[in-house]
């Protein structure tokens, strides 16, 4: 589904990512943990398209498309899907309008008839169980106002409606309590699906009781360093990332 | 009296300007104080970023005052919006057309200023506050005196439609005098048609008394052709109890300035300036604002949000007075603007001057572009990018909107608004 080959991309003449490699397939849950500064955001946000990071080398295949081409709207029509890290307030957008509007672009794009307002209600209320999402927040502005986790349940709840092929949770997790993590993280398992993948980039382990992944890649330096399965991550929480450091260090002198 | 005059522009008005017989004393006056101060020069501090003076002296010639123009049912009924209901004042080049309006509500009196001669004609826009308001005393012909008589509620807008064109003359010179009896309410709508894409100048005066516990709302949109040069000064004294709401929504003109005056008289007043301007092209927007709080536990609110595309410009200048006497004031003012182009100009100035020590003010003005994070947040989600942009600069502008008081004015205006963002910008 996704091929990042060699991807090299910097902000503002700073290199961030050098050399990404990694293939995920269909049906699949990765996760990519580092340390701060590592370039875990950056890849998020390449990926999904954000102008502000300049792709220097590399390619991305998304379903055999040439991904870096397309405008961040054309990615997710075409199925990809980010959700941010920090979910940007947008006042008097209101969430109910804004997601009529994404979801019908998005149909259209996919060749399917627009959601008149009854069904895209009625859509919407069978999704908003998914991650136990308050109808009051629903005719809010944007993400205004909202607690940090309401803010991240607004994101899977996006992600429900939009029903991406490729999402990319960045830092999800990030300051959420437990309760809330296991409600995003419930909405997030319910969501997968045999032709859909998942990218969970995380700061945090604990994530990844909830939300189990298939492979764990750790970043460093803007390299993935290691890859390996679910117990990679426990490794790193017992151990920290200093091991990690070291060898790359090692193995570079 | 050609070598009495101050500035060129000053004498242009003085050797054209018309005789009428009515009200000598205000007219003499008016035309006292322009000989003696003359129109703004360029570096007056009221009129500094807003050369309108200069702007006159080049694009109009002739300083008479236009003639009425050929109105008919027809036009009027065309340029009402969808869902007018109210009473209606139609205006030809300034001048009150009685045949073309109606006025059925009752509790409501509408007189020529000429046959009712109110007293308070020129009490409330004083003359030696602005000299535009001394060229209105002796250039307009006749206005209106419109009376909300006490306890009345009026639950149907008034509308005031003017059409404007230069008519041999180029000056237009419409004058208002509105007074809201004790308990009163009404809300007023303003728009004004231009006829053709001529050069002309309006400068008109609207003079507001909002009585004891009166609410009144004055909603005025600006849509005037590229050419026009428009002065507006709208002042209200404002008494007891009594809650005053201004929209001003702008969005086109060759340079326009708006001068905003509440007077908030006494204790338990409100008075409220709502502002939009969207700009492109060469379109100059001044919006001044003064809000005089004179005594304890009245409020005001204020905001003012501007999208200037092109090579526009907008200014907003907003004074706050809190007299010693206004202890317990509330004054919040905000002015917010995002440019969309590199050529486009915005001057902001907020100008408080508070002389008691116990109130609350605050104001701030922001400046800025489009939200990048935003606009990519909501792309990310599949929206085009214009698509996004108009949504993000719908949900700028609609927070003026909101206050609109007449329903369907506003569906009228969110029509407009939304157009406007979704193509020109």
């Amino acid at each position: 589904m996704l091929i990042i080959k060699n991807l090299h991309a910097s902000i503002e003449g700073t290199p961030i990512l050098r050399g990404i490699n990694l293939e995920v397939k269909a049906g699949e849950v990765h996760a990519i943990m580092g340390p701060n500064g590592s370039g875990k955001s950056t890849l998020a946000s390449v990926l999904a398209g954000r102008e502000e990071f300049e792709v220097t080398e590399g390619e991305v295949l998304f379903k055999g498309k040439n991904l870096l081409e397309l405008a961040p709207e054309e990615r997710a029509r075409e199925g990809v899907f980010l959700a941010f890290q920090y979910p940007v307030e947008i006042p008097g957008v209101s969430t109910t309008n804004f997601l009529r509007t994404a979801v019908n672009q998005v149909r259209d794009y996919r060749g399917l008839e627009p959601l008149d307002a009854v069904k895209f209600l009625s859509v919407m209320k069978e999704k908003m169980k998914l991650v136990e999402i308050d109808q009051k927040l629903m005719s809010r502005s944007l993400n205004e106002g909202f607690s940090g986790g309401e803010k991240k349940r607004n994101e899977i709840f996006q992600m429900a409606m939009l029903e991406p092929t490729l999402s990319i949770l960045d830092e999800t997790d990030s300051g959420l309590d437990i309760d809330a993590l296991r409600i995003v993280s419930n909405g997030v398992n319910q969501l997968k699906s045999a032709e859909t993948a998942t990218i969970v980039v995380t700061h945090y382990q604990r994530l990844l009781d909830y939300i189990v992944p298939d492979f764990v890649h750790v970043l460093f330096n803007g390299r993935i360093v290691k890859s390996g399965t679910k117990d990679l991550a426990l490794e790193l929480e017992e151990k920290g990332y200093d091991w990690i450091k070291e060898e790359v260090n090692a193995t570079s002198v | 009296m050609t070598t009495l005059a101050k500035n060129k522009i000053t004498e242009l008005f003085l050797n054209q300007a018309p005789s009428f017989e009515n009200f000598p004393q205000l007219r003499e006056k008016g035309r006292f104080l322009i000989i003696e101060n003359g129109l703004p020069a360029l570096k007056e501090e009221e009129y500094k970023f807003t050369p309108i003076s200069k702007k006159l002296e080049q694009s109009i010639s002739n300083f008479s005052p236009s003639k009425k123009s050929t109105l008919d049912q027809n036009m009027v009924q065309s340029h009402l919006f969808e869902g007018f209901e109210g009473d209606l004042l139609v205006f030809n080049n300034g001048n009150y057309d009685s045949s073309l309006s109606y006025v059925n509500q009752s509790g409501l009196e509408v007189l020529s200023l000429t046959d009712s001669a109110p007293e308070l004609l020129g009490k409330i826009a004083i003359t030696e506050k602005d000299p535009f308001v001394s060229l209105n005393d002796f250039y307009f012909e006749d206005g209106i005196f419109l009376k909300v008589k006490k306890n009345q509620k009026i639950d149907k807008p008034v509308f005031f439609l003017f059409f404007n064109e230069a008519n041999v003359g180029q000056v237009i010179s419409p004058r208002i005098l509105i007074e809201v009896e004790e308990n009163a309410e009404i809300s007023f709508l303003e728009n004004t048609i231009s006829l053709d894409d001529s050069a002309y100048f309006s400068n008109a005066v609207t003079e507001i008394k909002g009585g004891p516990n009166s609410h009144i709302q004055y909603n005025r949109l600006q849509s005037e052709n590229k050419k026009s040069i428009i002065v507006n000064n709208l002042e209200t004294d404002i008494h007891r109890d009594a809650t005053f709401t201004s929209v001003v929504i702008s969005l086109s003109g060759d340079m326009v300035r708006n001068n905003l005056s509440l007077n908030l008289k006494d204790s338990g007043c409100e008075g409220n300036m709502y502002g939009l301007y969207l700009l492109n092209g060469k379109t100059h927007v001044d919006n001044h604002t003064n809000v005089d709080h004179t005594k304890p536990h009245s409020e005001s609110n204020e905001l003012y949000k501007g999208i200037l595309a092109d090579s526009s410009r907008g200014v907003f200048n907003g004074k706050i007075f809190v007299r010693q006497d206004a202890q317990k004031t509330n004054a919040f003012q905000q002015n917010n603007n995002i440019l969309l182009s590199d050529d486009a100009t915005v001057n902001t100035k907020p100008q408080l001057e508070i002389w008691a020590d116990d109130v609350k003010c605050s104001h701030g003005c922001t400046t800025g572009q489009l939200d990048e994070e935003a606009l990519f947040y909501l792309r990310s989600r599949g929206l085009g990018k214009d698509q996004a942009k108009g949504m993000l600069l719908y949900a700028f502008a609609g927070e003026v909107l909101e206050h609109v008081s007449d329903d369907s004015f506003k569906k009228y205006l969110t029509s407009i608004v939304q157009e406007r963002l979704g193509s020109n910008f």
